[in-house]
């Protein structure tokens, strides 16, 4: 291998593991709220698009930096996400009917909804926060006067990596120590159980629900200053932010922080070596995979190593 | 009289093109008709047997693929991919059943999501076999007029209506129905389950391909985002079958009456037009919350809120 073949591998992977970071705080989103309902929220997508526009209009309006929009959207998010529960879902599921995939298809005309809506408020123009760090970045040669590579390791892709990790840490916290976040766990494994113990079951619900969207609301405003924005963009987030929930197991945070790097770093992979077209195809044999050989996700080999089988 | 209803609307068709509908009517009552197949093969599958697939755009664009790569790639009439189709997509199914049915409700429904994009995406980039972005044209229609593009979906509608009724009246269809009420209860019963699913799948791939081949022939276009699309076909499918109802045999050719009428409505005006996803969407939410059983299956319901109590 070339030092010039070596190089194209390297940057490949460091982009990778950078996007990796983002797609598991939008996997983390879907698995909470998939691991604690049962059910596939498919307006996913739709509503990081959601935060996304807000993150927009705070900056085109106040010129507020995208990052700190994560303060202002996610909290927005995490209302709308508790209200569809309430209003929305929760009705659904007390209703009786033939099909068991009520919520699912609900969720679908949810983000049908969302998606026109923002295309008939903001056209479906590609826009994007034109942030004045959004073409900065560090070089390998800086640091290292003689390498004999040079790498490149841009500065809005590695800040939105490190908030997304502190982000996820936070949130594993939250579930391991809190009061709340037992609870949450206790509905997950066992609703009916945690509603003998005590546990408003009902609420754990709403709260969850929010809680899935306010992540997804931050992921949305931390992809905003490296990504551009149009209504559509929903569908292909929701697609691989369930991937990232069957690759890394149902409900597992850490399944799904390992799950969305090596989506991230299997998609950039495919995107350097067979085609830019291709990466969505490059997503489908990872899941495709992940079925056939793993079908409980990352999450049972962590636990397999645990019990030590 | 119950009994001979599918056949007196069947002759009424039959008769309809004499009284001599203008052009559009005609086309209309096809896009119905092809509609109604689509949502009778989805009741198949989402219905009766309980899979509920968001990917039937995937067999509906393979359907419609065979019969314009045989146009295009070996210069034969498009019509042969409607017989083809038949081979094509149910080979297809296998593979898509192979992978997809070892998931279980909204995973199998989140799968067959992504293998329709997937294949979007795929018809996208082999531009070598499928044309790409440009599509597929069929420059010479085979006839000016409609009537015989009618005949030949009626044909395929009647056919689909009664294999579906024939399918479950039998004992495969009480199989399907016990797959969807619960799967491990039939499975320890000794029905097979991953057959019968294969099956109801296989089915109903076939007639949607089946449509979608039709389709290649009737429109004499197709792209990757018209075939593939997940919102134009996928979705509107299942609304079509939700708001006619699931699980019926009428259920899908109500829902795919209403559907279109409706969309015809709503694009022809302007001032509407821009907002379809979000009506269509509004009336899927809607539909869910106080028609879950769409307008066949909540029909007393429905009769008794108007006031038409004992009108059977």
């Amino acid at each position: 291998m070339t030092s010039a073949q070596l190089e194209v591998l390297l940057q490949t992977l460091i982009a990778g593991v950078l996007l990796g970071g983002l797609y598991a705080l939008i996997g983390v989103g879907m698995t909470l709220i998939m691991g604690v309902m049962k059910i596939i929220n498919l307006a996913h997508g739709e509503l990081m698009m959601v935060a996304m526009y807000i993150a927009y209009l705070l900056f085109s309006l106040f010129h507020l930096d995208p990052y700190l929009s994560v303060f202002i959207a996610a909290p927005l998010l995490f209302l709308l996400g508790m209200a569809i529960q309430k209003f929305l879902i929760n009705p659904v599921l007390k209703v009786e009917s033939i099909l068991p995939e009520n919520q699912v298809i609900l969720t679908v005309g949810l983000g049908m909804v969302l998606a026109n809506l923002a295309t008939m408020i903001f056209t479906s123009d590609y826009l994007s926060t034109p942030v004045d760090y959004a073409t900065k970045a560090w070089y390998l040669s800086d640091f290292w006067r003689s390498s004999p590579i040079e790498l490149s390791l841009s500065y809005p892709w590695s800040v939105s990596f490190l908030i997304a990790v502190v982000i996820t840490l936070c949130l594993g916290f939250f579930l391991t120590k809190t009061d709340l976040g037992k609870s949450i766990r206790a509905t997950a494994q066992d609703s009916e159980a945690a509603l003998l113990m005590g546990v408003n079951v009902d609420r754990m619900r709403v709260i969850t629900f929010g809680l899935g969207s306010g992540l997804v609301g931050a992921a949305g405003c931390l992809l905003i200053p490296i990504y551009y924005l149009y209504p559509d963009l929903g569908g292909q987030f929701t697609l691989i932010a369930f991937v990232i929930t069957i690759l890394g197991g149902l409900g597992s945070t850490v399944g799904a922080i390992i799950g969305g790097i090596v989506l991230g770093v299997f998609e950039s992979l495919t995107a350097t070596y067979i085609g830019m077209g291709w990466a969505p195809v490059g997503r489908f044999v990872i899941f495709v995979a992940a079925l056939i050989f793993l079908p409980g996700g990352i999450a049972s080999l962590l636990q397999r190593k645990r019990f030590g089988r | 009289m119950k009994r001979y209803l599918p056949f007196v609307i069947l002759m009424l068709l039959v008769l309809l093109p004499l009284a001599g509908l203008s052009t559009y009517a005609m086309h209309i009552l096809i896009l119905v008709i092809m509609w109604s197949v689509i949502g009778m093969a989805w009741n198949l599958l989402g219905g009766y047997c309980g899979q509920v697939s968001f990917g039937h755009a995937a067999f509906f664009g393979v359907g419609a693929y065979t019969s314009g790569i045989l146009y295009q790639k070996f210069g034969i009439s498009a019509w042969w991919g409607l017989p083809l189709s038949i081979i094509v997509v149910a080979a297809f199914a296998l593979v898509i059943g192979f992978i997809c049915l070892r998931l279980r409700g909204p995973f199998f429904a989140l799968a067959t999501l992504a293998v329709g994009v997937i294949l979007r995406v795929s018809a996208e980039n082999l531009t070598g076999l499928t044309q790409g972005d440009l599509g597929i044209m069929i420059r010479t229609r085979t006839w000016v007029g409609k009537i015989w593009y009618f005949y030949i979906i009626l044909a395929l509608a009647a056919v689909t209506f009664f294999l579906v009724r024939k399918i479950i009246g039998s004992k495969l269809g009480y199989y399907f129905v016990a797959i969807r009420e619960d799967q491990d209860a039939a499975e320890s019963l000794g029905i097979p389950t991953t057959l019968y699913k294969t099956i109801a799948l296989c089915i109903s791939g076939v007639l949607t391909g089946m449509a979608g081949a039709f389709y290649m022939n009737y429109m004499g276009y197709i792209d990757p985002k018209v075939v593939f699309a997940l919102h134009d076909i996928s979705i509107v499918t299942i609304m079509v079958v939700m708001v006619g109802g699931a699980a019926t045999y009428w259920g899908p050719v109500i829902g795919s009456v209403i559907m279109v009428l409706l969309a015809e409505l709503i694009r022809s005006i302007p001032a509407l037009g821009v907002a379809y996803q979000t009506l269509f969407g509004t009336l899927l939410i809607v539909i869910i919350i106080f028609l879950p059983n769409g307008i066949a299956g909540d029909w007393p319901n429905l009769k008794r809120l108007f006031g038409l109590r004992g009108a059977s």
